[in-house]
């Protein structure tokens, strides 16, 4: 049993006071219709009142417990795994929770926010505080009102207990629990004795989901609302030069045409402010399809911009961000990328000797790999509700990001941060796409301009030829073999257009004695990133795919010699700062060589690409059984065995498993987004290929390693290793080493 | 503008659009039925599919003037009480990951099996392939469909 302190720093978090007063925490009734029931279809009877114990759940007095998920969901399924942490402290029976999505609250959350698959490992303590301290409160009002000591009290799924025979369910106890101070320290739960967690729980949205109810964010309406669109420039490096809006105000449901600054002159963006277009033509009107064909209406011309630089607030502080103009193209760019990779460049880390030892080395290889730009192509395109007056903006929609974005709204809109309000809605995917949330600076804006509460919708290609897209990345890789077949000396030098793949102290930096890393950056004006994984999404294929060729040379196999190296990183690492825990890859890697059957029962007909990558605090190794059909290569299976620590919600944390790899897969086969005169060459579905039903594998096996570490997650960790898996099996089926995504080229757009 | 009698889900309702206005955003904009969603407005992701008379349909490519007498289903309308075999098998396979192409997902294999109860792998992936799941869960969406052919 773990004693906890129900305060982190200076926020204590559990507090009542803001939600005081029946704890209609929600009182909108399109948020009251997004209330999700148990996974069953079954429907609670809803109390008549509602207690509230701390700001992260009220109990009614039949039972019935309102847990709130505070983080954004966008297909990861937080919003039933965060709550089920909470239930489970709480002792609750699950069957009689209800989720809410929690709005964007600093007072009580911590760490509203989607991205680097931190949700559930950043706030494990914090939930499970939550619940423990609503179960001590409980317990305090039974102790109360059966005048017994607090700590004779037992709890189990929803009901009070005391050796005496008194019983009481949960319901009972709330109104004086609501009463009681929030405790100090709390007792959590031995990890033995989870009851919820660790057990496969379904999405809590599904019945919503399957029958079509308003979720997400492009389903919200309200009474007078308008439905907004932006014209942006067609072409990177362009800005706006002059609108002809004559015809298009004069057609049918248009309210307006004007045009906007998205920031505003001198504004000093955050990191998640990323906009290539600060200047766009807006169309208002009463529906989707007339300001649809009012924007085609519009007579628009672009002009070319000169170089500029900004001063940006990134994650690690200032930064000055170059701009540079011109028209830039898909082929000059890789040869830049060459180029700059054809030189030394900035270093990053160096052991050993690796000059010395690659003159010395009996054999030398050298693999050059790339990957295109890629676009998130969230299903659900860019959207936000606004509804700004004088004193006060409400936005909802779907953000990743939303405590960044209000301090960016409240900068535009001139407003504090208390006269804003962001609810979240469902999100139709995220992928990293909306941690950049411009679109709710223009919802916002644009509903200050009208004077009433707008929707922003992105068509599909204002959305895909947008920007903040995946960078494209470059790498060379070296690698020295002594007379043995040894590994001896190691050397990556790449870089990617505004952002570099290469991290210094990753695997196999700690393996190899003589080990050097380089990078570079190549400035742009197509603006870039977080994409799913990033940072990961392209450097692990390359690493994983170069390291099969590398033992291929040494003649090992490559489970074998990836093992070996690591066993050295456990025995004997080489210089310091080793960004991984070399025992926990070795883990994975022998799970996914027992579950696979690697070396044994081989068909010739079926070829193995394996891969092992840690990334966003999980370790993941895989296995693909690919066979070639009609001379197409087809994923027949994946084997993957992944180390997450102690693992929430099994069912959940495989589907998402399985989505990872199967994204990874197919964005390295088939996905690019290019540019010929700084214009983007795909806009749409029929020309940016994305993996099809008909492509993916028939069958995935996804294996957890059993752990009692704390929980880290599986949005990203998934991704980056599969573009190895699927390169070095497609080696085996088709005597080719694959080096430049996509691997499959521009191919047809199916269906 | 123009007035048309449709028959959404069972139900007569008279609407005054744009005659070209295509059925996705009649749906959504004007019958307030959101259900179906919009995923590229060029019928290349399926996110939109509606049945036509029980024919599956990207309502993206379908203008309100085309619709006439036919009987138009949406997700909503697919079963009353969201237990249509399809809709029970997603759930019991926990397909969703974000859920926004599910809709479409779903009507598409409502269509499919309806045509053919006992398709093969080959036939469901052949006619799943026009719908794009963005998570991926393919695998998932595959496995439920089997599920019901299998019965």
């Amino acid at each position: 049993m773990t004693i906890i302190k129900t305060s982190y720093g200076r926020r204590s978090f559990l507090k009542t006071s803001a939600l005081a007063g029946g704890g209609m925490v929600l009182g909108i009734s399109w948020l009251a219709a997004c209330k999700s029931g148990t996974s069953e279809a079954e429907v609670l009877a809803m109390p008549k009142e509602w207690f509230n114990i701390t700001g992260y759940l009220k109990i009614g007095e039949n039972g019935v417990v309102t847990i709130m998920s505070p983080n954004p969901e966008i297909g990861q399924n937080v919003k039933t795994s965060m709550p089920m942490i909470v239930a489970e402290e709480l002792d609750c029976d699950w069957k009689n929770v209800i989720v809410e999505q929690a709005p964007l609250d600093t007072s009580i959350f911590t760490r509203q926010l989607a991205g680097g698959s931190e949700s559930i490992k950043e706030s494990w303590k914090a939930l499970r505080t939550a619940g423990a301290a609503a179960r001590q409160m409980l317990k305090e009002a039974a102790a109360q009102a059966w005048q017994v000591p607090a700590d004779e009290i037992t709890t189990e799924a929803g009901v009070l207990k005391h050796k005496s025979g008194k019983s009481a369910g949960y319901g009972e106890m709330a109104s004086a629990a609501a009463k009681i101070d929030v405790p100090k320290e709390v007792k959590l739960k031995d990890a033995k004795d989870f009851k919820i967690i660790g057990t496969p729980r379904k999405n809590v949205d599904g019945q919503k989901i399957v029958t079509g109810q308003p979720l997400y964010g492009l389903d919200y309406k309200r009474e007078g609302m308008l439905i907004a669109m932006i014209v942006h420039p067609p072409t990177f490096g362009m800005k706006l030069k002059s609108v002809d809006s004559t015809a298009a105000k004069s057609m049918p449901g248009i309210k307006d045409v004007f045009t906007m600054k998205v920031y505003e002159d001198g504004y000093e963006k955050q990191w998640c402010d990323t906009e290539a277009f600060n200047e766009k033509v807006v169309v208002v009107g009463n529906t989707t399809w007339e300001v649809m064909q009012a924007k085609k209406a519009l007579k628009l011309e672009w002009e070319a911009f000169p170089s500029y630089s900004e001063n940006v607030q990134g994650w690690g502080g200032p930064q000055k961000v170059t701009v540079p103009g011109g028209l830039e193209n898909t082929d000059s760019h890789k040869s830049k990328m060459a180029d700059l990779t054809s030189r030394p460049a900035k270093l990053l880390r160096k052991d050993g000797d690796p000059e010395a030892a690659f003159k010395s080395a009996s054999q030398v290889i050298e693999r050059t790999y790339s990957a295109p730009f890629l676009a998130h192509n969230t299903m659900e395109p860019m959207n936000f509700f606004a509804n700004v007056t004088a004193d006060k903006a409400e936005l909802v929609g779907p953000i990743q990001t939303p405590e960044f974005m209000e301090k960016t709204i409240s900068a535009r809109l001139g407003l504090p941060l208390e006269k804003i309000d962001i609810q979240m809605t469902r999100m139709g995917g995220g992928f990293g796409r909306r941690l950049y949330g411009h679109f709710l600076v223009e919802a916002a804006v644009i509903s200050k301009q009208m004077n009433a509460p707008v929707k922003l919708v992105y068509t599909r290609e204002d959305d895909m030829t947008t920007g903040v897209y995946r960078p494209a990345y470059y790498v060379t890789y070296r690698a020295g073999l002594d007379e043995n077949k040894n590994l001896v000396a190691f050397h990556i030098r790449g870089g990617g257009t505004s952002d570099s793949p290469v991290h210094a102290n990753r695997f196999p930096a700690g393996a190899v004695d003589n080990y050097l890393a380089e990078d570079w950056t190549l400035d742009t004006n197509i603006s870039t990133g977080a994409w799913r994984a990033p940072g990961s999404n392209f450097i692990a294929g390359a690493e994983q795919s170069f390291l099969d060729e590398v033992a291929e040379a040494a003649g090992k196999d490559p489970i074998e010699f990836r093992l070996a190296l690591f066993e050295k990183a456990i025995s004997n690492p080489v210089g310091k700062g080793n960004d991984y825990d070399a025992a926990r890859y070795v883990g994975v890697i022998k799970e996914v060589k027992e579950k696979s059957g690697w070396g044994k029962n081989d068909s010739a007909n079926v070829h193995r690409g394996v891969s092992a990558y840690f990334c966003h605090n999980s370790y993941v190794a895989q296995v693909v059984d690919m066979v070639m059909e009609d001379g197409k290569p087809v994923v027949q299976k994946i084997h993957a065995a992944i180390d997450c620590g102690i693992l929430v919600n099994p069912l959940a944390a495989t589907n998402l498993c399985e989505g990872g790899m199967v994204d990874g897969m197919g964005h390295a086969l088939y996905s690019a987004m290019t540019f010929k005169d700084g214009t983007p060459e795909q806009n749409n579905f029929d020309k940016y290929r994305l993996i099809r039903h008909s492509e993916a594998p028939k069958a995935i096996d996804v294996h957890f390693v059993k752990s009692d570490k704390d929980p880290t997650g599986l949005g990203e960790p998934l991704n980056p290793p599969i573009i190895a898996a699927v390169a070095n099996a497609l080696y085996k089926a088709t005597g080719k080493r694959v080096y430049d995504q996509p691997f499959m080229g521009n191919m047809q757009v199916p269906g | 503008m123009a007035i048309f009698n449709l028959t959404i889900n069972g139900k007569k309702q008279q609407l005054d659009v744009d005659p070209t206005t295509p059925m996705l955003w009649v749906l959504r904009d004007h019958a307030n039925l959101v259900g179906t969603k919009y995923g590229c407005g060029i019928g290349s992701c399926g996110a939109c599919t509606i049945h036509l008379d029980g024919v599956a349909m990207r309502s993206c490519q379908l203008a309100v003037s085309q619709v006439g007498e036919q009987k138009i289903t949406t997700i909503e309308g697919l079963s009353e009480n969201g237990d249509h075999p399809v809709q029970k098998a997603w759930l019991e396979h926990d397909v969703a990951q974000c859920g926004y192409c599910q809709a479409g997902q779903i009507m598409n294999a409502a269509a499919l099996l309806n045509n053919n109860p006992h398709p093969s792998d080959e036939e469901i992936s052949g006619a799943m392939n026009g719908n794009i799941c963005r998570c991926a869960t393919y695998v998932r969406i595959h496995a439920a469909i089997k599920s019901v052919a299998n019965v």
